[in-house]
Order: structure tokens, then C-alpha cells, then sequence
């Protein structure tokens, strides 16, 4: 079940494609934390992946943190390994922290169904936001900015006027 | 004129694939029967050499023959648009070269 607004940021200790392991507590001085449900092979998380890296080099400087996450089953989706990760990672020149959740137990405790999938914590680290990147695939045709949207109003201070939208993209795979 | 069309329910893409085949057909006038195969284990995926949703063929031939090659897989089939960039479903005009 997915997490609902307000609740805690779960505790994470993950590795990530940079070869460090990466937790909840490592982004502490981190004003914004978004987290990110992505995998490698999935043509929605591909199409929306460079928003997301201009998205986390844009409010790098407010001090917004963008990690992506792969809980993905890589027996039956091979592309997501680690390998694949670290592969992507520097091909496609992410500007996002990328870790593999291999025991899938961030994705549990987030009740993560998509990918990609947002997942935005405030401070306090409550969940502010979830839901979706924008509204559309195409980035040519996006109306509703929902990311850029939440992070401008809570790093304001203020409560988003849209916390919640439907997630868009392949499943989970789950184990 | 046969057409196969194969999704796998774990995907998000065949509506909007089946959509655009639709819109398609009626455009050029074709009527022709669609047969839909839903794909739902990686074994089906195999013996239907099915490498990911949606697949569609027209008279056995795929509607994008360099990506009817990738490993067969309960998975979102990956496309691409004439300027390089990823999409879920064929592109018009794929279909369009494909009911010629």
C-alpha cells in the first residue's frame, strides 16, 4: 500500500551506481529528499529521465536531492542489474544519485507501484508529494509541471497545491 | 490482411498502441479482424517470440522488425520516435509503412 502524505521517510541504506553506499541519513542536510521509483529497461522511466536529471540540476543549489531507485527483479529483467545501473548511469549522464534497492524493502515501505514514481519529502522529511513527474510523456506536450511545481511551494514553505496524481508507467517487478 | 495484436496486461502502453492501430485502419479505409493474444508468462512470452508490450504484426511481420529481435520478456516493449527518442507504442507512421 503506498505511503500517504504526511507519513515519515523510511529508513534506506542502499548502494548506488557511484560505488557508495547511500542513506536516508546521508541526504540529511538535504532541504527537499525526492525519491524516485526508475529502473533501466522501462520505455515511461526512460522517456521522463532526462527531465529528471534537469530537475535535480536545477534545484541542486536550493538544496533539492534527487535518488533514484531500482528495486526491480533483475532474474526476470536483466537490464536492471547493477551493472546495467552503473552503465546507464554514465550514458545517459544522470545528475541524480542512482541506488539498487536488490531486497526491494524500499520499495515496500514506499508502496511504490510505478515506475517512475515521486516521491517528495519536505525538511521534516514528511511526505509532501507523490505521483508523477509531469503530465505527459512528451516533454513537448507537458502542460502541469507537478515536480517543478511541489519543490518550488515547499521549498517556500508552502503546502503544494497538487500533493497527489496518478503514477504513470511500467510495474514494479516484483520477486 | 491478418493482424496480431500482443500485450501483456503488466504494461501501460497497449490502450494507447490499440488506439493508434485503430485510428490507423479506419484512416486508410482498411477493415480487417484484429486478433488481440494477451501474454501472461514468461513461457507464453518464449513460444510466442513476444519481446514486449505491445508487439503487433501484420501478416506475421512485425511492425518494427529491429525491436522483434530483443530477448522475449514480459515487459514494456521499447519504441522509438524518428528523432531518437524513447516511446512506449509504434509510431504512426510504423504502422502506417506496415498496412501498406
Amino acid at each position: 500500500m503506498t505511503m500517504a502524505l504526511g507519513m515519515e521517510a523510511p529508513a534506506f541504506d542502499l548502494p548506488g551506481v557511484d560505488g557508495e553506499n547511500h542513506s536516508l541519513g546521508s541526504y540529511g542536510d538535504a532541504e527537499v529528499l525526492v525519491l524516485v521509483q526508475s529502473c533501466n529497461h522501462c520505455p515511461w522511466v526512460q522517456a521522463w529521465e532526462g527531465r529528471l536529471s534537469a530537475i535535480a540540476r536545477d534545484y541542486s543549489e536550493r538544496g533539492v536531492r534527487v535518488v533514484a531507485v531500482s528495486s526491480n527483479d533483475v532474474e526476470s529483467h536483466p537490464e536492471d542489474s547493477f551493472d546495467e545501473m552503473q552503465a546507464r548511469s554514465v550514458a545517459q549522464g544522470f545528475a541524480f544519485d542512482y541506488l539498487y534497492d536488490e531486497p526491494q524493502s524500499l520499495a515496500h515501505a514506499l508502496g511504490s507501484e510505478r515506475t517512475p514514481e515521486v516521491f517528495v519529502f519536505d525538511r521534516d522529511r514528511r511526505l509532501a508529494y507523490h505521483g508523477a513527474i509531469d503530465d505527459n510523456r512528451d516533454e513537448t506536450a507537458v502542460g502541469q509541471h507537478y515536480l517543478r511545481d511541489v519543490l518550488d511551494a515547499v521549498l517556500a514553505g508552502q503546502e503544494p497545491a497538487v500533493r497527489e496524481t496518478p503514477a504513470v508507467g511500467c510495474s514494479v517487478k516484483w520477486k | 490482411m491478418k493482424i496480431e495484436f500482443l500485450f501483456w496486461r503488466g504494461c501501460p502502453s497497449h490502450p494507447e498502441a490499440r488506439e493508434l492501430l485503430d485510428e490507423v485502419l479506419a484512416a486508410r479505409g482498411i477493415q480487417a479482424s484484429i486478433e488481440e493474444v494477451e501474454v501472461t508468462t514468461q513461457e507464453e512470452a518464449e513460444r510466442l517470440r513476444f519481446p514486449g508490450s505491445p508487439t503487433i504484426r501484420v501478416d506475421g511481420r512485425d511492425v518494427d522488425p529491429a525491436g522483434a529481435v530483443a530477448r522475449p520478456a514480459l515487459t514494456c516493449r521499447i519504441y522509438h520516435l524518428p528523432d531518437g527518442r524513447v516511446w512506449p507504442v509504434p509510431t504512426r507512421e510504423q504502422l502506417e509503412e506496415a498496412l501498406k
